[in-house]
């Protein structure tokens, strides 16, 4: 009867060993980059880097990068701010519609964003020629220009902001307000010495992190910026790769280091920041604080899904308007209006198939093997931590949180050469799915983790003293209890695969092309109409995707869905 | 069911000790309650003999098998040990119906159906739940879901059933109920049960013995009737029923179960198995209100409790008494009072 102790539940260890394959593609490809910046023929050596470092391309992009991404915060900062305290603290109506509204623009490709907003604007948007306003002939595209991105990656990223803020607020106990209020004070006074000290944590954390995407932010400075001649850290190593191969591998590693220390910064701020949220509030925020509005509630109201209109319902208009007529820069009326756009994306062109069908099976794989793993792996940290699945812990967000050329560099440089064989992934389809797992791990181990650590230990306890084992405990009791969970959790996977860009573009090759790709090319060579029928499509398909989770989320724990509580 | 036995159990949680040489029998059959305040280590006990935590030094048996053993470094898992527990929490799976949540240690088990089905008709019915078995947990009342856990603990013939604070989430009046249900219960299945709580009433109302503990050791474990008149030191007294303790100085032995001591100045017989010893223990129940007493108290407060009076006193030598009263009482007013046989006992100067 009696085992060994260090025996007794042997299967729990059999378990750990899943860190092992686990650690080796999310986390050895950033430190074999890091190796890689530092090192020349095997030898520690920082001439290189110096070199890099000092070139003026270097500087430029840098500055680039830190101008867009900076002016494009203090955008965010503005929309996602006012949102989340109007929406958090007022008594406005159909406050579901509107979170869920917000949310739609970070879900859109950027690349998509980028393109649907230069066919608003511009001499050829289609949308103004249609209304008989667009400027003339050769008028500059307005949003080819560092204002332009940063005005994009503002947009993109106001809900980061929105999130986090709306999170912290909802976490103050109406108690706080009802005690000042009491004490007299009233009005814009409450909200500027009690609520906004009290959630100002919380908006730096949101600060920090649209920064850090905003820097690590793809699609929309290639769009926008590589024909006006703009580069940005990404868009520049972006054009190296493609121009010179991968003989400037080194160099580019280089560059992404750059971008990724910055980012880490951010990164490391936005902790900082969380954990200063912690203020020790006493109470729970069960009401949430509502301030009535009274007469003036229509007009914030009508504000409100004004801007959502401009910011969201806009773009994908015209993008559906450039997506129906014949040929780019013709008007749209009842003669001009066509499908030749839909029907040769869809149904004749062979890349465009390959395309859809490369980003299903990458995005459906991905979430797929990533729910399989997530349970036993997230069981096993949470019951038998021990140092490394502490650090594993820490770190897993890596991947996600430093920008995607940075992670798509180390995987090239990790996977270019298979050690110990002949083999390289490069220039296949896998290298991409291996990146897609690295890069989306986290997306789907957090929902469960959370799952899991709501649920009462003594659960699983119970179903042990009446003779359970543990593979027997993960599949009656503990997986039928995650499963939600790990549900949004693979719908969130495949939502933000199926659209991905940044890492794809650099890891792509002839039959590996995936839709963000797609995208990118055919705009690139002037074929917007098709453009934006594949981006229409992508469209519809985030929101449906979106929707399903929003239906599910009710029967969810809480924290699972990004975009609820 | 069988007997467990826990020889020199010492548990530490990262250096911090949780519980220390703990050495008891628990008697096949018995009910015994582990009682104490929180974070003395009762729950820490109830889950060493689990399985769900592992000794750092000691033994505990089941019958005569070691299941837990620092010194060979054995231990048998929880699923492997055969234990019932019905947790604070119940931990009924909510995705689960009543039925299947007893119905699950004999799936696990393997047992043919049939049989399977019988035992489950059986536990349903012993715990009056026969009518709610497809319903699922959430639709279930508090009295109800303890029913559930207490029929999913039982249903596989445990050799023990173990019961962490089960009835602290229930309002007052199920507790009382609840409570008669587990003596009722014991009695009718002879089963060996260990039973965790804080709540000193519902420890002496149901158990055979009481093992309270007190910062990770066993300080007394007898019958209930014992604690309450014979505590073994200063804590158990106070935790224990009402009264007081006071400082004594003790005077000459007069039998084998009695000793003279000096309490505020006047001569008194007190119980006690020690020669010198040099506390009092004093239920309400030892003193007296009368005109004639000599020992004289003032009186600090009056609290009704339904047919009688409390009366909190303070002595002129600072000592606090407390005595029953049929008549209220002026707040501020001098009592006399006649002192009974009460408990005298040697407290060591380490429990203070």
């Amino acid at each position: 009867m009696a085992h060994k102790l260090q025996g007794s539940r042997p299967e729990g260890w059999l378990l750990s060993l899943l860190m092992v394959p686990v650690i080796l593609i999310t986390l050895a490809p950033v430190v074999r980059l890091f190796i890689e910046g530092i090192t020349v023929d095997d030898q520690l050596d920082s001439g290189l880097f110096t070199e890099v470092l000092l070139r003026g391309s270097t500087q430029s992009a840098l500055w680039h990068s830190l101008f867009t991404a900076g002016v494009g915060t203090v955008i965010s900062v503005l929309i996602g701010g006012a949102f989340a305290f109007l929406v958090a603290l007022t008594d406005v109506r159909a406050k579901a519609a509107l979170v869920f509204s917000l949310m739609i623009p970070m879900m859109i490709p950027p690349q998509i964003t980028a393109l649907a907003w230069t066919q608003v604007m511009g001499p050829s948007s289609v949308l103004l020629k249609t209304l008989g306003m667009a400027p003339p002939l050769g008028a500059p595209q307005p949003l080819y220009s560092p204002m332009g991105i940063a005005l994009l990656l503002g947009i993109q990223h106001s809900s980061i902001v929105f999130l986090t803020l709306r999170a912290g607020l909802r976490s103050i106990p109406p108690e706080t307000v009802e005690a000042a209020r009491i004490s007299g004070a009233k009005g814009l006074r409450v909200w500027w010495q009690i609520v906004l000290p009290l959630c100002l944590p919380s908006l730096a954390a949101g600060t920090a992190m649209a920064f850090v995407t905003a820097l690590g932010n793809f699609g929309i400075p290639a769009i926008l910026g590589i024909p006006a001649g703009y580069s940005t850290l990404p868009t520049l190593i972006y054009q190296r790769l493609s121009g010179m191969g991968t003989t400037v591998l080194s160099e580019v590693a280089v560059l992404a280091i750059l971008i990724g220390a910055v980012a880490l910064l951010g990164v490391f701020l936005h902790r900082y920041f969380l954990g200063q949220r912690a203020y020790g509030l006493v109470g729970l925020a069960t009401r949430p604080l509502e301030v009535r509005l009274g007469q003036t509630r229509w007009m914030v109201e009508f504000t409100l899904w004004a801007v959502i209109a401009t910011i969201l319902v806009l773009p994908i208009l015209a993008l559906i308007v450039t997506s129906l007529v014949p040929a780019y820069g013709v008007p749209l009326s009842w003669e001009t209006a066509t499908f030749a756009g839909w029907h040769e994306t869809l149904f004749r062109q062979p890349v465009t198939a390959r395309a859809f069908r490369n980003s299903l099976l990458l995005a459906t794989g991905a979430s797929l093997v990533l729910m399989a793993v997530s349970l036993p792996l997230a069981w096993s940290m949470q019951r038998h931590p021990n140092r490394i699945t502490r650090i594993f812990d820490v770190l897993v967000d890596l991947p996600y949180a430093l920008p995607g050329v940075v992670l798509a560099i180390a995987c090239i440089l990790m996977f270019i050469n298979l050690p110990f064989t002949e083999y390289t992934l490069y220039g296949t389809i896998w290298i991409i799915f291996i990146a897609y797992l690295a890069r989306f791990f986290t997306i789907m181990l957090r929902p469960v983790q959370s799952a899991l650590q709501q649920l009462d230990p003594s659960m699983e306890e119970a179903a042990q003293s009446a003779g359970a084992g543990l593979a027997c405990r993960l599949r009656t009791i503990l997986l039928p209890l995650t499963a939600p969970a790990a549900a949004a959790g693979a719908i969130l996977v495949f939502l933000t695969a199926f659209n991905e860009l940044t890492v794809s573009a650099l890891l792509w090759s002839s039959g590996s092309e995936t839709l963000g790709v797609v995208i990118f090319n055919l705009d690139d060579s002037g074929e917007t109409v098709m453009a934006s029928a594949v981006s229409v499509t992508v469209v519809l398909v985030v929101i449906a995707l979106m929707g399903a989770i929003q239906f599910m989320s009710k029967f969810m724990p809480k924290g699972v869905v990004p975009w609820q509580k | 069911m069988a007997k467990v036995t826990l020889c020199d159990v010492s548990k530490n949680f990262d250096g911090v000790p949780a519980l220390s040489e703990v050495s008891a029998t628990i008697k096949d059959g018995e009910f015994v309650a582990l009682l104490g305040p929180s974070g003395c280590g009762k729950t820490t006990l109830l889950r060493l003999i689990a399985g769900f935590e592992a000794p750092c030094e000691g033994e505990i048996l089941v019958d005569e098998g070691t299941v837990a053993s620092a010194r060979t470094n054995t231990l048998v898992p929880p699923e492997a040990r055969n234990m019932g527990i019905v947790f604070q929490s119940y931990a009924l799976w909510p995705h689960m119906s009543v039925l299947r949540n007893i119905a699950y240690p004999l799936e696990v088990g393997g047992m043919a159906r049939a049989q399977r089905e019988a035992k489950v008709a059986a536990a349903l019915q012993m715990t009056g739940l026969t009518k709610y078995a497809d319903r699922m947990p959430a639709a279930l009342s508090g009295g109800q879901r303890q029913r559930v856990a207490l029929a999913r603990c039982l249903v596989a013939d445990p050799t023990a059933v173990l019961l962490d604070e089960p009835l602290a989430n229930l309002d007052l009046a199920l507790r009382g109920a609840m409570r008669d249900a587990f003596a009722a219960f014991h009695q009718r299945t002879g089963a060996t049960m260990i039973y965790v709580t804080h709540d000193q009433t519902e420890a002496m109302a149901m158990a055979d013995r009481v093992a309270v503990i007190v910062e990770g050791r066993i300080v007394q474990f007898a019958p209930p009737e014992t604690l309450y008149n014979e505590p073994a030191n200063s804590f158990v007294a106070g935790f224990v029923g009402d009264g007081a303790v006071v400082d004594v100085n003790a005077g000459d032995r007069i039998g084998p179960t009695a000793v003279q001591v000096t309490f505020m100045g006047q001569p008194v017989t007190a119980r006690s198995h020690t020669d010198r010893p040099n506390r009092l223990c004093i239920r309400p129940e030892d003193l007296t209100v009368s005109d004639q007493g000599v020992l004289r108290a003032k009186v600090r407060q009056c609290t009704y409790l339904g047919g009688r009076f409390r009366l909190s006193l303070k002595t002129g030598h600072g000592a606090d008494l407390v005595v029953f009263s049929a008549k209220r009482v002026d707040v501020d007013s001098t009592l006399g009072l006649t002192i009974a046989t009460p408990w005298a006992f040697t407290q060591e100067a380490a429990h203070g």
